[in-house]
């Protein structure tokens, strides 16, 4: 039982210093690709929890599509070369952001402090499936009606005419 | 383990999120900062899928994915747009909604 909590450690971690890296680094490009390292790191998180159906999702949808989608967006704007990063509230910004993290641990800290949790269910990806195709199965349609919606919207805003 | 640690792993990365919603005037990098947001909650779902043994989290979270994909896909084309009409990805530069 110690392995996976040993792997939780050094994936948080990884995840914890990317994570910052990617709000903190004055470079375009190595934000999206901090993003996509923080990405996988949660990714495996997930898997380490017993989901390995959304963290697989995750890594081909998050880092296979949305930063590679981030990548076109910094590269065909041409903010690479000329970077617009910051504005001047980033003391603030940072006083809020830290703020927010011990509000959010004070109550974490205060419901979940003592409870335990174990790596030992897993979420198989024949569960899942099964659950999305019957009783989600409503919800399932509306989303690809709401991906058929983005693309057309998507095509219509970006279009030249 | 203790539950509380993954919650505060999600915990720092939602606040980084809103450090880089707050601090950055890039239009893509804001985007990228609700990215880490979404992540965090859906690291949240996870664990909470574990803690409770229901695969519900799990679903919840899948269906997060497929939203946010929608979410990217409207919101670099809004960014392109902005390109290509205003020369400029910096969000302070942008007072009116229409002019």
């Amino acid at each position: 039982m110690i392995l996976p909590e040993i792997s939780f450690w050094m994936l948080a971690a990884f995840t914890a210093v990317t994570s910052i890296f990617t709000v903190t680094t004055r470079n375009v490009v190595h934000s999206a690709l901090g993003l996509a390292a923080s990405l996988i790191g949660a990714a495996a998180i997930f898997i380490l929890f017993g989901a390995e159906f959304v963290g697989l999702a995750q890594i081909l949808i998050y880092v296979g599509a949305v930063v590679i989608l981030f990548m076109f967006g910094i590269m065909l704007t041409g903010t690479a070369i000329r970077p617009v990063v910051d504005n001047d509230q980033r003391g603030m910004a940072a006083l809020v952001a830290v703020a927010v993290f011990i509000v959010l641990a004070a109550g974490i800290l205060s419901s979940y402090g003592h409870k335990k949790v174990n790596f030992d269910v897993a979420f198989p990806t024949v569960l899942i499936g099964r659950a999305l195709f019957t009783k989600w199965v409503l919800p399932f349609e509306a989303v690809s009606i709401l991906l058929l919606a983005a693309l057309v919207g998507a095509i219509v805003l970006a279009r030249r005419d | 383990m203790p539950v509380a640690a993954p919650l505060l792993l999600s915990a720092l990365m939602f606040s980084c999120g809103v450090y880089g919603v707050l601090a950055r005037r890039h239009g893509v990098m804001l985007l990228i900062a609700v990215e880490l947001m979404i992540t965090a909650a859906n690291v949240n779902l996870i664990v909470f899928s574990q803690l409770l043994r229901d695969q519900l989290g799990n679903i919840v979270a899948l269906f997060i994915i497929a939203v946010t994909a929608a979410e990217v896909g409207i919101g670099i084309a809004i960014v392109m747009l902005l390109y290509r009409q205003r020369s400029t990805v910096a969000v302070d530069d942008l007072r009116l909604m229409k002019w």
